[in-house]
């Protein structure tokens, strides 16, 4: 069985981030680039699927040179190879998918699993896309995973509920916290890892039209949120404490 | 030219499905163009409920096995409706099924799509304001391209009416096609069960509340208030409480008017999930827990104390 994992390499959102001198970018000097928390998962759940039915796990990315280190702790979780794009960086999620959906189709994956959304630009839209481009049947924010041979049942989240769903395979799947608990690497898996492959390859390599891949949209602008919050603490004991706190949210905030 | 609405129901059209159809209402407007609806589910009842948002009509396609969401049949009725009417903006909802539903829409037509929007306006073309990096960045896009599609956050944009009519209805058949993925079961939470991500009031618990068996004390609160349950992260790593109730940036990111914190320290994690509240008010026994730093109202004192002095007074005032 061959598994592809779609991961990206995106600034530790526990970082603190500065609106840069453009003021459309965040400024990168001191960020922390790590492995998107939900592609962890994804990978998690590949490896447990190769320990249970045999195969192979692909990591799949598209980002700079520098993402060859997340694809290399995926490698040291487990997986067997890595698949680099460069050159694709500027994609909106529309030209991205195409990408990621033009080298997986050379792959073949029987399976193919991201997390639901990357912690950078929060598209959530990427691997949704890329099945429907290659025409496969598609489950998004999975917290259950099963593979029954030729298809698979998996839970997926919805408000207040969950659905389970059976798919034919090959499919992809985005999965969401809670499917697992992502490992971490060993020390001789750490080692193991830095002799694997990992393959790059430029965007230029796939042969997709320019304007295929062309942004549709654009950011014009970063803003911080308002972080400003009264930050009042009511004094006094306790039972009146807290009939000033209803008095404030029935009569000033208007919100009881 | 012209605007498409898809309308999420669950049984009834979501409030969700309204908010969409406001904010698209706004947009048709601003844009000059026919705002136009669109059902998928076993029978829309309340189409008098879309009067109000301008809409000219609202094409229903209804059956009995079209009731649950599937994403292939829903994707493709919206695909090929959104190429019979030209549309050239569709508004969905960023909700875990509208997600996906728009995700796979927008791969169909080949358009860029921006999910999860704050706030979306007409300037000279279509302008959206989402968060970036966790929340912690708003984003505001400038879609160049048209057609394309929007989803909006449930929970954030406020239902407005005018005097415009209820849309008419086209009823529309079922289309002919054989889904490849198979609803096993479908399971929801009991009736009268408020989600995190649309309600109005949060009640949310955290290590300080110490242990699983306190989760009553929370629970009153939120009956109390009609509020939905929520949680941190170390309360969910404790296995005190499932998933689906984090609160954070690896749980829901929740925009109710009024969220209590309580026996939460308000790590950077946390406050993900929190920020778009409109007050957010802070209970905790350590005067010096960083929740004093980012809530409107702190309460210093023990939970176990205050919550449920709290939930009587609300009972009280508010009865």
């Amino acid at each position: 069985m061959k598994i592809a994992v779609l991961v990206k390499r995106v600034p530790d959102t526990a970082s603190v981030f500065k609106i840069a001198v453009d003021g459309k970018s965040v400024e990168t000097a001191n960020l922390k680039y790590v492995m998107s928390p939900y592609d962890e998962h994804a990978v998690e759940e590949a490896i447990k699927l190769k320990e249970k039915n045999g195969g192979e796990v692909i990591i799949v990315s598209v980002g700079p040179s520098e993402a060859k280190e997340i694809i290399r702790s995926g490698l040291a979780m487990g997986a067997d190879s890595g698949l680099l794009i460069t050159g694709a960086e500027a994609l909106s999620p529309r030209g991205l998918a195409k990408v990621l959906a033009a080298a997986l189709k050379t792959l073949a994956p029987d399976v193919i699993f991201a997390g639901k959304q990357a912690v950078d630009d929060d598209a959530a839209q990427v691997p949704e896309r890329v099945a429907e481009l290659l025409d496969m049947p598609h489950a998004s924010v999975i917290t259950r995973f099963e593979c029954l041979g030729a298809s698979v049942v998996v839970d997926r989240e919805i408000e207040g509920g969950q659905y389970t769903l059976e798919l034919p395979l090959p499919a992809l799947l985005t999965t969401q916290k809670g499917i697992n608990t992502p490992r971490y690497p060993t020390l001789p898996n750490i080692m193991k890892a830095k002799k694997k492959e990992i393959r790059e390859m430029s965007v230029g390599e796939l042969g997709l039209a320019s304007e295929a891949l062309a942004a549709g949209c654009t950011v014009e602008a970063f803003t911080l949120p308002r972080q400003e919050r009264l930050r009042k603490v009511l004094e006094g004991e306790s039972i009146q404490k807290v009939q000033e706190l209803v008095r404030i949210l029935r009569e000033t905030e208007k919100v009881l | 030219m012209s605007v498409l609405v898809l309308l999420e129901q669950r049984g009834a059209l979501k409030a969700c499905a309204h908010e969409a159809a406001m904010v698209a209402g706004t947009l048709a407007r601003a844009a000059g163009a026919p705002l136009y609806g669109v059902y998928i589910g076993k029978s829309l009842e309340e189409a008098s409920s879309l009067a109000g948002f301008g809409m000219q009509k609202v094409f229903a396609y209804e059956h009995d096995s079209l009731g649950h969401f599937c994403g292939e049949i829903y994707t493709s009725i919206v695909n090929e409706l959104a190429k019979e009417l030209g549309s050239t903006v569709i508004v969905g909802s960023a909700s875990a099924l509208g997600k996906e539903w728009c995700a796979s829409v927008a791969a169909r037509l080949d358009v860029e799509l921006v999910q999860d929007c704050l706030e979306v306006w007409w300037n000279n073309g279509l302008m959206a304001r989402k968060p970036v990096y966790a929340g912690k960045v708003l984003a505001e896009v400038r879609v160049i391209n048209t057609p394309a599609m929007v989803s909006m956050r449930p929970n954030v944009v406020k239902v407005e009416r005018d005097a415009s009519p209820a849309p008419e209805v086209e009823k529309r058949g079922m289309p002919s096609s054989t889904p490849r993925v198979v609803v096993k079961d479908v399971a929801l939470a009991p009736a009268g069960t408020v989600e995190l991500t649309e309600a109005k009031i949060v009640v949310s618990g955290g290590r300080g509340l110490g242990g699983p068996e306190h989760w009553p004390v929370l629970q009153a609160l939120c009956d109390a208030l009609g509020a939905a349950l929520g949680a941190s992260r170390a309360a969910v790593d404790a296995g005190w409480i499932h998933h689906s109730h984090q609160v954070g940036q690896t749980g829901k990111v929740v925009s109710p008017d009024l969220y209590i914190a309580c026996g939460i320290s308000g790590a950077i994690q946390h406050q993900a999930g929190m920020r778009p509240a409109k007050i957010i008010v802070g209970i905790n026994k350590d005067p010096q827990a960083n929740i004093f730093n980012v809530c409107d109202y702190g309460i210093v004192g023990d939970l176990f104390e205050i919550v449920p002095l709290l939930a009587e007074e609300i009972r009280k005032v508010c009865a």
